[in-house]
């Protein structure tokens, strides 16, 4: 008992000590060796700028979490869906699959512009959303499909057994053993789904669309370097969020029954 | 006398398997079944007792003969089966996993649950419904698969080693169970294991087998009254038996 709580505050005091003392050192040596603010500023400046653009850079942040949700949101739908397919007919699977590949390892950068173009530059937010769809639906795909086939083939037997329909299979024992494979994807998937968003904003470049990515390129033209960072720590704080969100999701949904979130009692 | 075959429950039927990868897995195994008893299938590991559970279950096809159901027992739901594992689902409680077959043929929760609690106390588990089963010991994980078994009240049990991963001590005990419990609901029990011992115990008659291929090779009836109890355990009659059983294993073919 002593030992678990012990080891859970390392966890979160350890991290956070490590952080504060990188953030001094920064400072530090910011102020000792005089590092101009457009080369590296130093914490209290990038705190100063976020500070004083708070309006614009929160106005951003929910622009980037909105695509970045919906994206996420429909990968799973789709992903989990296009999985449920799969599973029920082997055809389906053997012709569509390789395209989800295709979708998959065709580097987003490149069919960004592409898409662009198609949706149309007045409705660029809609273009990035698809191509954040794009990046974070394959790993649920994928994760889905494998977990609705890994069903023990015992169980299986005794749902045949018992005359199950394809539907009891599907919802009683596919889909309850699926799910730690669905929730590793979706893990995944939250961080590509933020990736997928920031780097299409990069390539749209200006536009109507005024996400964090548009944040970091316009305060790099005006060479305002602490806006730059505050964007950025905006920006990853925006992904830890996700991670950690998903994660704990994660813990509740398995927490009483599955081998990875199971704690070895002693 | 009852005319010849009257209580007939399946006729085993020159059945012989191939697998895929080309193992010859049984091969003109001939038998029958009679309603009401219990008849284990003996013989060494690999000698296709599993895979003749499984045809009769109808969970796979034989290549060659065909068994035969004297009645309607085909039905499903009709045969409980008893895997070598508990082969639970570890996402459902116990009460979930033992409710399934029912809810698998539309039985509501609330018309159910008498009878799972039923099942539950007749292996001695009713105060674990709401456990997971990782929460459970092997033996009570043992003992949920055959109260799941059990909930449909099946005519026909088929059972696939279902005590080998068990100690002496808790296999006993579950023995003596399933004895008490067939003899108050004469069911068909068809009892796979690898242990003399529990097999004349157990049964009315034993279906010895062999490997490669697997097949059977003798046969023996074991006419001791029941209820069988410690007394038969440690009686010559008990040692004489097994000793013949062993040995027409040792043997090989009658
Ligand atoms: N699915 C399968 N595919 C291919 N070969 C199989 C398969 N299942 C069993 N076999 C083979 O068939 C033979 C009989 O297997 P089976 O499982 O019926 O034996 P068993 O008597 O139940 O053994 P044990 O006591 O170890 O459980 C073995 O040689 C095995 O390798
Ligand atoms: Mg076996």
């Amino acid at each position: 008992m002593n030992g678990e709580s012990t080891s859970r505050v390392t966890r979160i005091i350890a991290p956070l000590l490590v952080g504060l003392a990188f953030l001094l050192l920064w400072e530090g040596l910011v102020h000792v060796y005089d590092i101009p603010s457009f080369v590296l500023p130093a914490p209290s400046r990038i705190a100063e700028s976020f500070w004083l653009n708070a309006g614009s850079l929160m106005g951003s942040l929910w622009i980037t979490l909105k695509i970045t949700l919906s994206a996420f949101l429909l990968a799973v739908v789709g992903g989990v869906g296009l999985a449920i397919l799969f599973s029920q007919s082997r055809t389906v699977e053997m012709a569509l699959f390789p395209y989800a590949i295709i979708l998959q390892v065709t580097p987003v950068v490149s069919i960004a512009p592409l898409i662009l173009i198609w949706v149309g530059f007045e409705r660029t937010q809609l273009a990035l959303l698809i191509l954040a769809w794009i990046v974070a639906f394959f790993p649920i795909l994928s994760n889905t499909t494998l977990g609705l086939r890994s069903a023990d083939h015992n169980l299986r037997d005794l749902f045949r057994l018992y005359g199950a329909s394809r539907w009891q299979v599907l919802t009683e024992l596919q889909l309850p053993g699926a799910l730690p494979y669905m929730l590793a994807g979706m893990k995944i998937s939250g961080g590509l789904a933020l990736i997928g968003a920031v780097v299409a904003e990069f390539v749209a470049g200006s536009g109507t669309s005024s996400g964090l990515a548009w944040r970091i390129i316009e305060a790099g033209n005006r060479l305002d370097i602490p806006k730059m960072f505050a964007a950025l720590f905006l920006l990853s704080a925006l992904g830890i969020a996700i991670f950690f969100i998903l994660t704990l999701i994660e813990h509740l949904a398995l927490r009483r029954w599955h081998e990875s979130a199971l704690r070895q009692e002693s | 006398m009852p005319a010849p075959n009257a209580g007939l429950l399946l006729d085993i039927d020159d059945v012989a398997k191939t697998y895929g990868s080309g193992t010859l897995a049984l091969s003109g195994v001939k038998a029958h079944i009679e309603r009401g008893s219990f008849v284990s299938l003996l013989g060494p590991s690999g000698c296709g007792k599993s895979t003749l559970l499984r045809i009769i279950a109808g969970l796979i096809t034989p290549t060659h003969g065909a068994i035969n159901w004297a009645g309607a027992d085909q039905r499903p739901g009709d045969i409980g089966f008893v895997f070598q594992d508990a082969t639970l689902m570890p996402w459902a409680r116990v009460l979930e996993n033992v409710y399934l077959p029912l809810k698998l043929k539309g039985v509501s929760l609330q018309e159910a649950r008498p009878l799972v609690f039923d099942a539950l106390e007749r292996v001695g588990l009713a105060d674990f419904a709401q456990a997971f089963p990782r929460e459970l010991s092997g033996g009570m994980r043992m003992r949920v698969s055959i109260a799941r078994a059990l909930v449909t009240e099946p005519p026909v049990l088929l059972m696939d080693e279902p005590f080998a991963a068990l100690d002496e001590f808790t296999r006993e005990k579950l023995d003596d169970d399933l004895l008490a419990l067939w003899q108050d609901q004469k069911w068909t029990v068809i009892f796979v294991t690898h242990s003399v011992y529990e097999s004349v115990y157990l049964s009315e008659r034993i279906l010895v087998m062999g490997a490669r291929p697997g097949r059977i090779l003798s046969e023996f009836t074991i006419d001791a009254p029941y209820p069988r109890g410690i007394a038969f355990r440690q009686s010559t009659d008990y040692l004489v038996q097994c000793a013949a059983v062993t040995a027409s294993l040792r043997k090989g073919p009658a």
